[in-house]
């Protein structure tokens, strides 16, 4: 889509005839490690603060310092948050990457760079617009070691001038990311910010079509990573056992949720805990804690990223078996192996449904939106202790690690739900119990907690074959019985894990079936398909697994159903192939991208006009 | 007519019978029963509620003991060499229990080394005996990383490299109760049980217990006849509970007392070495003296009643964390409604 060519008849010089107000995507080009955050992050909520839908992505790479990092900002008056694949204005800081960013934008996008890159003589179908940034930090920041820190203030300034944010809403932001006790360094970033402002007001002209325009769709709203939502989630949900071991994406989900358990769950008339967070010394420690706790009663957690789901593998077929309750975040990454660490995919998709040896099932829930990681948290840890399993939620490094805009999360109103566990007057009262006997026909049997004080209290938990009184057994009966009221358990589950969100668009042809932060990319998609290409499309989002009887009406009433994965082998797609009847499986189709980027709307409705035939 | 016995029971007026488990499915002549028989017993006479105690092990022979002994408390029979992660979330759910592990020398000194360590590290509070054949009972016979070098394997092959010895890795790493013990030695390993049993702490007990069918012939260096010739005592042990009377007979020779946490005292009555159980600098050079002369050397290794544990660490709530009510775990709406604002 990018080409060089300059078309004669639009020249770029001078203001431009049209304007696009409220709809542009800012890519910031830095490397890691040059204090770029804050410049992004304050950008980012200055055009939030002025009612503007905004979403912000991190692309960085898996290192400290040095590799190039890009950050873009999508704006949207339409309320479209996803990745937008097409750059309208790129912030060019960084230049080892400089040119190849250049040369990728589409014709007409403007370009703020550093002048000495002398980036205006690679094209001249674009706007640019040269900084002297280094002159201008200079003049703003006399202590020459904080200067690479406030640099990157200097384009907010550039920008806001450019695009019209007010800089009220920049200096009210900068308040906001520092806090009351950072003053000084808040003082030295506002500086620079206006020195960029200045800078523009004098010497650039405007050219580019790009601007902002005070809306009022993000009041209330506030804006979060899904990681922390997580941990709010978990929180709420009363979590009271956390073990963790570090990977990225998913550290910042336990490290936000130990400040918050500091700061909301020391019980006020002790001061003591009502927690313990433990880091482990790997994952194979963090599942067995988190599920020795579930065993003796606590609502234990662990948060992880694909190379820890797979040493976990062994533990949760424990779980799964000896049914011991645990909640599992698996913040995904790009496999396989180590991967791209740093970007995100839905590539564990097959891996966590049916994890560990021998014949395994797993509950997962797919959050799409911080709201979700929240609620959803809930749900999780009481399925875990009502259907005493492990139990995973499924995000991924876009949703946990990037900031969104969401809805302020709603308090919990249902009680907590701790499941089947009989107290020493209960089996008082029974004369005791057989722990794997499926009493209530949900394939679940009550449970005792270590402690318990009753003689008939006890059983012997363990992953080798046993009856229903928890009894060693290797008789051929014991076991298939057993395993048959697990699967009965697992199906039993379908009702009671998150029901899908269903868009039926009249005379729909065709549907979507996605999950999770492909979300965004399809519902873009739909629109686009509709008005670009007289398309209207159905859309089903999964929000958990096992899936809801609703998912074969959805793929009934449709002609051919997209399935949506950001994996290579369609992992979304082969689930649904192992419990689906042949005609229902042929009507799917397969919409695939595995780049390691956010999908984006683009992507899915070319794809889709393509098999389309049209 | 006479009545009939009244039965003995212990200060919580329960039977040794409230302590047994299920019969045993181990070999017969396996050290690992005598150490149930010995767990039974001390559990019983220190007058340990049983539905306090929660048993945990990993995969192995000696990992299946468990269910041979202590019936009226809960246990976890988990994954191989893996039952230290279990076993900490438990705790940490519920502090109240008694925590008691029991694991194999291959479950522990191969797959289950990190964990094991970890738990070191961490002084976990919980009994931790380790039934070291020098051999993995349950899948054969194959050597495990505490055999000997040069002894050797039923089929005459000689194990190449040199042992963990796990008692030093525990004296170096942190736990506070370091004991070994021999599974034919009763008494010895009663009195160091009962110790454990008062001590706060992490006490790792390494009991070498001969495993009859695989490492009981000559030339293997973990055979009933071959530790009973190596067998090098360090001292001679009493227990004295904290519910007994303290002034009991003290006979010839040197005694020391060491107070246990509960009150208990540990009554160490010298042989013919000066040995300082509290000076762990001493007990690792005793260690590595006793490998140089090819001795086994038995008894309270090491003793540290001061140092806190894991769980206090963490400045927990008294109560267990398990059964916290919703009103203690759920924050309030104001809690959420304050984090929400300074996300606006
Ligand atoms: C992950 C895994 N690998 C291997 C095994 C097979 N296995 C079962 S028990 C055992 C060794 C047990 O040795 P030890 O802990 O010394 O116990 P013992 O039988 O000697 O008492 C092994 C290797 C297993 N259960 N799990
Ligand atoms: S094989 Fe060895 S360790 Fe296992 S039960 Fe028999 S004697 Fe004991
Ligand atoms: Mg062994």
């Amino acid at each position: 889509m990018s080409t060089l060519e300059v078309s004669p008849a639009e020249p770029l010089s001078g203001n431009s005839r049209h304007s696009i107000t409220n709809d542009f995507s800012i890519q910031v080009a830095t490397a890691n490690g040059s204090g770029s955050q804050t410049a992004n992050t304050v950008l980012m909520r200055s055009i939030f603060q002025m009612g503007i839908p905004v979403s912000g992505k991190n692309m960085f790479p898996s290192n400290i310092s040095g590799l190039p990092t890009w950050f873009t900002i999508r704006a949207s008056k339409k309320g479209y948050i996803g990745r937008r694949k097409e750059i309208d204005i790129l912030v060019a800081m960084n230049p080892e990457t400089a040119r190849e960013d250049v040369m990728k934008l589409g014709s007409g996008a403007a370009v703020v760079y550093d002048e000495p890159l002398k980036l205006n003589e690679l094209r001249g179908d674009l706007h640019f617009y040269p900084v002297p940034f280094d002159k201008l930090v200079a003049a703003v920041c006399p202590e020459a070691k904080l200067r690479k820190l406030v640099k990157n203030m200097l384009y907010d300034g550039v920008l806001a001038k450019l695009l019209s944010i007010e800089m009220d809403e920049v200096r009210q932001a900068l308040v906001k990311q520092f806090g009351q006790k950072k003053a000084k360094a808040a003082e030295l970033n506002w500086n620079a910010a206006q020195a960029g402002y200045e800078f523009a007001e004098k010497n650039l002209l405007k050219t580019d079509p790009y601007r902002v325009e005070r809306m009022n769709a993000t009041a209330g709203k506030i804006i979060i990573d899904g990681n922390s939502a997580c941990a709010l989630g978990a929180m709420f949900a009363g979590v009271t056992v956390v073990a963790w071991y570090p990977i990225t994406p998913s550290s910042t989900l336990v490290e936000s949720l130990a400040v918050y358990l500091k700061r909301f769950r020391m019980d006020p008339e002790t001061g003591k805990a009502t927690y313990a967070v433990v880091q482990a010394e790997d994952e194979l420690a963090s599942i067995g804690m988190a599920l020795g706790a579930g065993w003796a009663g606590a609502r234990s957690m662990t948060a992880t990223s694909g190379p820890g789901i797979s040493l976990m593998s062994e533990f949760i077929g424990l779980g799964y078996y000896a049914e011991a309750p645990a909640v599992i975040y698996n913040v995904e990454r790009v496999g396989p192996a180590t991967g791209l660490p740093t970007r995100t995919q839905q590539g564990d998709l097959l891996t966590t449904a049916i994890l560990s040896h021998g014949d395994t099932q797993h509950p997962m829930y797919f959050p799409c939106s911080p709201e979700e990681c929240f609620t959803m948290s809930s749900e999780a840890f009481d399925l875990a202790e009502r259907f005493q399993t492990p139990v995973f939620v499924m995000t991924d490094l876009d949703l946990g690690m990037n900031n969104w805009m969401a809805d302020p999360f709603p308090y919990p109103e249902k009680p907590i739900d701790r499941g089947k566990v009989l107290t020493a007057e209960d089996i008082e009262r029974l004369g005791g119990f057989a722990r794997y006997r499926d009493v209530d026909g949900d394939g679940v049997g009550y449970r005792t907690l270590p402690g318990t004080r009753h003689p008939s209290a006890a059983y012997f938990t363990r992953g080798s074959g046993h009856n229903d009184k928890a009894q060693y057994s290797e008789r051929e009966d014991d076991y298939i019985n057993n395993l048959d009221r697990l699967s009965h358990k697992f199906d039993v589950m379908r009702s009671h894990v998150a029901a899908p969100e269903i868009h039926l668009r009249e005379k729909a042809e065709i549907g979507f079936i996605a999950i999770g932060t492909s979300d965004y990319a399809v519902r873009e998609s739909c629109d686009q398909l509709e008005t670009e290409h007289g398309i209207p499309a159905s859309y089903f989002r999964v929000r958990a697994y096992p899936f809801n009887d609703q998912l074969k009406d959805f793929i009934r009433r449709h002609s051919r159903v997209y399935v949506v994965d950001q994996n290579r082998d369609a992992q979304l797609l082969s689930l649904m192939r192992l419990e689906l009847d042949a005609e229902l499986i042929a009507k799917l189709r397969s919409v695939r991208y595995y780049g390691g980027l956010p999908l984006d709307a683009r992507t899915v409705t070319d794809e889709v006009v393509k098999q389309e035939g049209k | 007519m006479s009545a009939a016995p009244t039965p003995k029971v212990n200060r919580l007026g329960l039977e040794v019978l409230n302590y047994k488990g299920s019969k045993t499915t181990l070999c017969a002549g396996c050290g690992h029963n005598s150490i149930s028989e010995r767990i039974v017993e001390c559990f019983y006479e220190m007058g340990v509620d049983p539905m306090m105690v929660a048993k945990f092990s990993g995969i192995g022979c000696s990992s299946k003991s468990p269910a041979y002994f202590l019936g009226l408390s809960h246990g976890f029979n988990g994954v191989h060499g893996r039952m230290p992660a279990i076993a900490t979330g438990a705790l940490l759910a519920n502090r109240n229990l008694i925590g008691l592990g029991v694991t194999g020398d291959g479950d522990t000194a191969s797959i289950g080394i990190g964990q094991f360590m970890h738990l070191v590290r961490r002084n976990m509070p919980m009994i931790y005996v380790i039934e070291d054949n020098g051999v993995y009972g349950l899948t054969k016979g194959q050597f495990s990383a505490t055999a000997d070098m040069g002894s050797t394997a039923k089929s005459g092959a000689a194990n190449a490299l040199p042992p963990f010895d796990c008692c030093a890795l525990a004296l170096r790493w942190g736990a506070t109760l370091v004991a070994r013990s021999f599974s034919g030695d009763k008494k010895q390993l009663q009195t160091v049980l009962k110790t454990a049993i008062a001590h706060k702490g992490l006490a790792v007990i390494d009991v070498i217990s001969p495993c009859v069918t695989f490492n009981d012939h000559a030339g293997s260096t973990k055979s009933y006849s071959y530790i009973k010739d190596h067998e090098e005592p360090l001292h001679e042990l009493d227990f004295v509970p904290f519910f007994e009377d303290i002034s009991v007979e003290i006979g010839e020779g040197e005694i020391r007392d060491v107070r246990m946490h509960d009150g208990s005292s540990l009554r160490i009555r010298k042989i013919d070495r000066e040995y300082d159980p509290t000076d762990r600098g001493k007990a690792m050079s005793a260690l590595e003296q006793a490998e140089r002369d090819g001795e086994v050397l038995t008894g309270v290794l090491y003793v540290n009643t001061s140092q806190p544990t894991f769980i206090e660490q963490l400045e927990m709530m008294d109560e267990p964390l398990a059964t916290l009510p919703e009103s203690k775990v759920r924050p309030s709406r104001a809690a959420l409604e304050d984090a929400m604002e300074e996300l606006r």
